[in-house]
């Protein structure tokens, strides 16, 4: 049965996308990406499984790769702004707006 | 199991225009690595623009060898057909002439916080980030194969490498480095929410489907039943990530502040390129792979282009940013273009429909990289001059410069005689004949709304007093030529549209391939 898999894809997804709405560490929003990432891994290899083919498979990889890239840049930008407001809260962030 | 591993075929000749901007960024990040910094900059601006050039020379050499191609490439990977073909072009043109806007408008050294001793050290010795110019590269290479991907997963890698360099490029603007950073944290961290949300859409659909190739799901549509709440719940959140890269309401939040704080020719990049390749990605998975589901999302999207038609445009009036009042209009103007594809998609999907929205996108991205040009001209002290109060009488101190912009604000608005009021009546008259007269009835509305703002601006250039210490002109050689060939493009596509009418009609002739 793969039913559970999906279940707990989507619940992962669900945190992910609710942490990113309402945590207000530019990092930790940025983790929350990573496990709504990771959430759509878990249903690819599930579906993968279900389907009998090596798509989905080969598709987690790809998006592992993705992700890895994801975070250089996600990270040298957070750091950056880390470094002139030696803050990293997306609630500090407010000089563009309206 | 077979025994031996069969090669896979590349089409090589139909993805040349792919590889060489691909190879030009590699070879690019090689000339940071190895040339010494003096010499950088004489490296990457020629070995650029030609790449750039080299691209949109085979994409015409591949049209003019075997005529329009109608294939899946690489194994079914990339699409190469008409509108593919007319996208990369498009992308290719427009995104040579933001590359020449590139001036002094990057940060000497990223790592540096503003105002300390390393900030001083690398702007005294000259110090600049070549590296703009691969990532440019990138970016493009990312547009061009998002727009002709031809499954979900070449898709999401696509919009990937097209947004991860634009991330980083929108942080490294010389001036307003705050406002930068910020632009490029939000842009970042949205941007990554929504391509998350693109591939939970992904793997439902392929879910679904057992496939991510886009004529596959179309196919399981008739052939897979009783899932499909798998299927719905795939497609919307698919369009969620899809509508956040056009910047559709209610995904539009990102547009004004990245635009505002990222340095002028990467907002020009983004807002001709990046729309364009975006549309070119929505129409494929919306007609090609969700074509028999018209019935279902048409109504969504609907909705949608009148809601990013009518907030983009009463928005924009409140502006008093000249960058910020341009995002919004290019909110507004992704809701004009939705309307065509809307209202004929699915069985009444045709190719007039599409040829419209191509000539819109080649139309518009052109008079937008104009005007961003012309933003990077007026110049206060401390940078570019955003504020709408500091243009006031700009057309007694420089009417040469005010009459262009006025140009280039009316084609925006679709006033005779300018590429926008073609472009306007090509997407209004083919979702006429698609049905949908409600649609466009609220997008004439719109425009008249949009045009209020638009010619706000020129009053205040024209019929007001410039200030005495109002900003300075700066004319580089090379954004002058730019701004002058914006200009003449929304001219001759105004008067003479019908070349590139007849060549829009001929990509979309056969549509996408399936």
């Amino acid at each position: 049965m793969t039913t559970h898999y999906l279940v707990l894809s989507a619940l992962l997804f669900a945190i992910g996308g609710v942490g990113v709405l309402v945590r207000r560490n530019a990092i930790v929003v940025f983790m929350c990406v990573e496990l709504m990432l990771n959430a759509c891994n878990l249903a690819f290899v599930t579906f993968a499984r279900q389907h009998g083919n090596l798509d989905g498979q080969v598709i987690a990889f790809f998006v592992m790769i993705v992700a890895a890239a994801e975070v250089v840049v996600g990270l040298a930008i957070i750091v950056t702004i880390f470094r002139t407001r030696r803050s990293a809260s997306v609630d500090d962030a407010n000089l563009l707006k309206y | 199991m077979t025994d031996t591993i069969t090669a896979p075929t590349i089409e090589y000749l139909l993805l040349s225009p792919l590889l060489v901007v691909f190879g030009a960024a590699i070879v690019g990040v090689l000339v940071e690595a190895f040339a010494p910094r003096y010499l950088r900059a004489a490296f990457q601006v020629p070995l650029t623009l030609l790449s750039l050039v080299a691209a949109f020379a085979l994409v015409i050499f591949v049209v003019v060898k075997d005529g329009v191609p109608n294939k899946a490439a690489a194994m079914g990977a990339v699409a190469a057909d008409g509108p593919a073909l007319f996208i990369w072009g498009t992308i290719l043109l427009l995104a040579f002439v933001s590359v020449l806007l590139i001036g002094d408008d990057f940060v000497p050294s990223a790592v540096a916080v503003p105002g300390s001793v390393e900030e001083e050290r690398a702007v005294s010795e000259g110090a600049a980030h070549t590296e703009v110019y691969p990532l440019v590269l990138f970016a493009v290479g990312g547009m061009l194969l998002f727009a002709a991907s031809n499954d979900l997963l070449v898709m999401f890698v696509a919009l990937e490498v097209m947004s991860l360099p634009l991330y980083m490029l929108c942080g490294l603007a010389r001036r307003r480095r705050l406002l930068s950073q910020e632009a490029a944290m939000k842009y970042f961290l949205l941007g990554a929410f929504s391509s998350a949300f693109f591939l939970y859409g992904t793997a439902l659909l392929y879910g679904y489907a057992g496939s991510i190739d886009l004529s596959k799901i179309s196919t399981s549509l008739s052939s897979v039943g009783g899932q499909d709440s798998l299927l719905f719940i795939g497609a919307a959140v698919l369009g969620v990530g899809l509508f956040f890269k056009i910047g559709a309401v209610p995904f539009q939040m990102w547009k004004p502040d990245v635009y505002q704080g990222a340095p002028t020719p990467i907002t020009a990049l983004m807002a001709s390129g990046t729309l364009v390749a975006a549309f070119g990605a929505l129409l494929r998975v919306f007609w090609v792979a969700l074509g028999n589901l018209e019935w279902d999302w048409s109504p969504v999207v609907w909705a949608v282009a009148i809601l990013t038609m009518v907030v983009g445009a009463i928005l924009a009036i409140t502006q008093t940013d000249i960058k910020r009042m341009l995002a919004y209009s290019s909110i507004a103007h992704a809701g004009f273009i939705l309307t065509a594809v809307v209202a004929t998609a699915g069985a009444k999907q045709n190719s007039l429909a599409l040829s419209g929205i191509l000539f819109y996108l080649v139309a518009y991205g052109l008079t937008t990289v104009g005007a961003f040009g012309v933003v990077t001209m007026v110049r206060d002290p401390g940078g570019e001059a955003w504020h709408l109060s500091r243009w006031a009488g700009l057309g007694k101190r420089s009417p040469k410069l005010a009459m262009v912009l006025a140009f280039f604000l009316l084609a925006m608005a679709g006033i005779p005689l300018t590429s926008g009021f073609f472009a306007k009546y090509a997407v209004f008259s083919a979702a006429v004949s698609g049905g949908a007269v409600a649609l466009v009835v609220v997008g004439v509305v719109a425009s008249a709304i949009a045009a209020f703002f638009y010619v706000r601006v020129i009053v205040l250039m024209f019929f007001s007093d410039p200030a005495a210490d109002g900003p300075s002109i700066v004319m580089p050689i090379a954004t002058r030529g730019v701004v002058g060939f914006a200009a003449l493009a929304t001219v001759v596509l105004g008067v003479f549209p019908q070349p590139v009418l007849d060549l829009a009609s001929k990509a979309a002739q056969s549509l996408f391939v399936r």
